[in-house]
């Protein structure tokens, strides 16, 4: 990536950052976050991704981008885990070990059916 | 996968639908094969691209235009124009509105984020994430439309003042620092969050490093600083990390080093890791460990805007501070000061810790109460207890009381109250605490944490703390409340710094607010919320126990007798009062008394 | 991982520290937390070597043993004894203090036969007290090296203390 040398580039930039956004979310790819603030490290979210991405691994899935994110302000509830699915609504999912972390790759990224019990209601 | 040069998404929500997204779908489909483009270009269906009133909409990409209010007959035009001509047809452009304040969805009742808008939301590692959400778009409209003097105008009048705790007006200091004739400038970012139980600066830094970063930046441009600190504590491991991570990528896309956005405004950061000094948090003492001096602080004036860093003017601020600043150029002060109390503007993000069922980072407006903050945001007391004290300001605030709960936050009324706002931190206490204990625990934290740079924080702290340790233990006498009065006041006059001078206010309040409880302890030898040690036996009640032994074999001092299935006794002589046995019994029958 | 240091390895930390963050004043701190990282804790030689190699060119040395120790005795993360191969740091502030974290310490010392500050005999553990890491809200939270362990009960000490078996 060149520096931005102008506004116009600047708003450029901007847009293209929209649109991989947006291209996220359209083209039908499932997004698994955990949420890495030290908090969530803390609670143990390091096994919990480790354990998505073995799922991943072993299962060999495709279309699955693991992402993470800063803490999300639950930290009762950490480890945090969000799953969004093309353009439906981002799952947040909470208390997510390492063998919940299994349950979700299977039942919800998967299967397409989210696990009702981990759901945190925001 | 097949490579497409663009991307159309249409929206197929209902209201798209009825006006016939659709056919608009169908129609593009059609044309592009026509054309021969359909290998090139990949149409998708989607939803919510913006409000859908104007439907059907559309978005192109890798150009990002938003098309709104197109037919299946408007289609083969825009083929035509766009897509084998390369021109954006205006008269179905939408063009973008700045992120109104609905998108910004509270996780928990009452509050608003401005601070935290993007922590949770953006993966704080990739720059990019950031820039969708109008990131650096505010550095941007500074560079492109503002003088420094507008800048700081806008902090000035959006009514913005210090988050460290101190609350004195971003703007006024950014003009102090900006009027003082020397070069060169220093901007510092306090990011030495060190008050236990206020964690909100490192989830700021680990979830959203590049708000602090471009407020940072307009302030640089502001006050004419060439150069920054961002002095962040070693405690904060991931926060380091990420802010190094986020300055590199900053750098890498031209707004920090020589010539940001192709002007001549240079301007670059560096993070400076801290060893673990509470009083670093003081911003004297913070520029001496930058310069890699002992944090000691020093007496003001001369204050940091004119003489900080290698003795040149240094804008000092803390992490929330800077983090509200691209905000409010994009939004405007209007909105900011919208927000609030007559004198405390915008909002304040809180850490809510200690017995409260749902315990962590808040954001809420000023001017909203106590009360709403523990009951309502924070889910009220744990475990239906009831509400005892709430500790506001860090170590060296006060604990308040029901009687504070309805109280308005601002940085005056908790100032008036006898406590302060500090940098956020709230520890709420139910009925279980012991209120001389926590003030012991605090002064424990701040004698520890002195410097010893003055003899009225070294010596004075630990005077208070042995008086304080004294009553815990059983053993004060008449008097010793006078002393502590005298101490805390002695204390709090004459050190030198904010350490020192706070340090007093947890005794200060408690002996004001529950001087019930240190008489208690002093005259009659009783606890009343059985905490300290010294004043309280455990007891088994015979009834309850079944004689089930697990206390026996789990008491460190072989204190408990008692045969299998009959009641046990605690030999009060052995016990040591670690509460083990209550902490194992099964059947709620080991209580204690005072 | 922290045997007592030898003086050619003193040597190659510190000139490595310094070659990472240069001659300049503010790069004291730096230099010796790098030290400290590397050797467990700053042994009295490595402020010697410190003082020795840190010369401006051509200007002659320019930092005294006695500032060098200032710092390294004024920042708690900076240490001037030995410490055990592992280090516990465990929170003891108000937030952890009032969600139980009292018996994890006691449980602590009680398991380690530790006090604040203590080695134990073999080198192993070191126990610490250390200010508030911010993971008020995983309270009580304890610190292994660099690992983090939060919502800690008194029942998972010994597990996680064998983990480092």
């Amino acid at each position: 990536m060149p520096a931005i040398k102008s506004l116009e580039e600047l708003k450029r930039v901007r847009e293209e950052a929209l649109a991989k956004k947006q291209m996220k979310a359209a083209s039908g790819n499932i997004q698994v976050i955990v949420a890495m603030g030290t908090c969530g490290i803390a609670a143990g979210a390091r096994d919990t991704m480790k354990s998505v991405l073995n799922y991943i691994e072993t299962e060999n899935l495709s279309g699955v981008a693991v992402t993470q994110t800063g803490c999300i302000g639950m930290c009762e509830q950490e480890p945090i885990l969000q799953v969004v699915i093309g353009d439906q609504a981002k799952v947040t999912y909470g208390k997510v070990n390492a063998k919940v972390a299994v349950q979700i790759m299977k039942q919800h990224v998967q299967g397409g059916l989210p696990l009702k019990d981990h759901v945190l209601p925001i | 996968m097949p490579f497409y040069r663009s991307h159309v998404l249409v929206c197929v929500d209902p209201e798209c639908l009825e006006k016939g997204a659709h056919e608009v779908v169908d129609a593009l489909q059609d044309e592009l094969v026509a054309q021969g483009l359909i290998d090139e270009i990949q149409v998708l269906e989607t939803s919510r691209i913006g409000s859908c009133s104007s439907g059907p909409e559309m978005m192109v990409y890798p150009e990002g235009v938003h098309y709104v209010g197109m037919t299946a007959d408007d289609v083969p035009f825009l083929v035509e124009e766009h897509f084998l001509k390369g021109r954006i047809i205006e008269k179905f452009r939408e063009v973008h509105k700045p992120i109104v304040d609905e998108e910004l969805g509270p996780l928990r009742p009452k509050e608003v984020r401005v601070v935290l808008r993007n922590c949770g939301e953006i993966d704080p590692m990739n720059i990019e994430d950031y820039l969708a959400v109008d990131g650096y778009q505010a550095l941007g409209k500074v560079i492109g439309e503002m003088t420094p003097e507008q800048v700081i105008d806008e902090v000035l009048k959006s009514g913005l003042r210090g988050r460290g705790g101190a609350g004195f007006p971003a703007g006024k200091k950014w003009a102090i620092t900006r009027e003082v004739q020397d070069d060169p400038k220093y901007m510092v970012c306090n990011a030495d969050e060190g008050d236990p139980g206020a964690f909100m600066n490192r989830r700021v830094l680990e979830g959203d490093p590049h708000s602090v970063i471009e407020g940072m930046i307009i302030g640089a441009y502001a006050v004419g600083a060439s150069y920054g600190y961002i002095y962040c504590r070693a405690e904060y491991p991931l926060a380091v990390e990420t802010l190094n991570v986020a300055i590199a990528q900053a750098r890498e896309f031209g707004f920090l080093g020589k010539n940001i956005l192709g002007t001549d405004f240079n301007f670059d950061l560096e993070v400076r890791v801290g060893a673990g000094a509470f009083v670093c948090g003081e911003e004297t003492a913070l520029m001496a460990s930058i310069m890699g001096q002992r944090g000691e602080p020093r007496p003001r004036p001369p204050f940091p805007s004119v003489k900080g860093v290698w003795d040149k003017p240094s804008n000092n601020n803390n992490v929330e501070t800077y983090a509200n600043v691209p905000q409010i150029i994009l939004r405007g002060a209007d909105w900011y000061s919208s927000m609030g109390t007559e004198r405390s503007k915008g909002t304040k993000t809180f850490a809510v810790g200690g017995n409260v069922s749902k315990p962590g980072l808040i954001e809420v407006p000023m001017g909203i109460t106590l009360r709403e903050i523990i009951f309502d945001v924070a889910g009220g007391i744990k475990d239906g207890k009831n509400f005892k004290a709430v500790q506001t300001g860090g170590p060296m605030g006060g604990c308040l009381t029901e009687e504070h709960l309805d109280l308005p936050l601002d940085y005056e009324a908790l100032s008036r109250a006898g406590s302060m706002m500090g940098s956020g931190g709230l520890v709420v206490m139910d009925e279980s605490s012991c209120m001389v204990d926590i003030a012991r625990f605090f002064m424990e934290f701040t004698q520890a944490e002195s410097c010893g740079k003055c003899t009225p924080c070294r010596v004075g702290t630990r005077r208070i703390l042995e008086l304080l340790e004294k009553i815990c233990d059983g053993k004060g006498e008449a008097g010793d409340i006078e002393k502590l009065e005298d101490l805390c006041h002695e204390v709090s006059r004459n050190s030198l710094c904010g350490l020192g001078q706070g340090a007093p206010v947890p005794v200060i309040s408690t002996l004001k607010n529950f001087r019930a409880e240190y008489e208690a302890h002093i005259y009659e030898k009783h606890c009343p919320a059985k905490v300290c040690r010294s004043l309280i036996r455990f007891e088994i009640q015979a009834p309850t126990c079944t004689g089930c032994m697990v206390c026996a074999r789990n008491c460190p001092v072989e204190a408990i007798s008692g045969e299998r299935r009959q009641a046990h006794h605690i030999d009060l002589n052995k016990c040591i009062r670690c509460g083990i046995c209550m902490q194992v019994c099964n059947f709620n029958a080991v209580s204690v008394l005072s | 991982m922290y045997a007592p240091a030898v003086e050619s390895e003193i040597k190659t930390v510190v000139q490595q520290a310094i070659e990472k963050h240069g001659y300049g004043h503010d790069a004291l701190i730096p230099i010796l937390s790098e030290v400290n990282h590397a050797l467990g804790y700053i042994p009295a030689e490595a402020i010697r070597e410190v003082k020795r190699q840190l010369v401006y060119p051509g200007d002659g040395t320019f930092v005294s043993q006695g500032q060098l120790y200032g710092l390294a005795s004024f920042y708690d993360m900076l240490a001037t004894q030995p410490r055990g191969r592992h280090v516990i740091k465990f929170c003891e502030n108000a937030p952890c203090h009032v969600v139980g974290g009292k018996a994890i310490w006691d449980a602590l010392r009680e398991t380690l036969a530790l006090e604040n500050g203590e080695t134990t005999a073999d080198d192993k553990w070191t126990l610490l007290t250390t200010s508030c890491i911010g993971l008020c809200s995983v309270g009580p939270v304890l610190l292994v090296d660099d690992d983090m362990y939060g919502n800690v009960t008194v029942e998972q000490i010994p597990e996680i203390l064998r983990s480092y078996e």
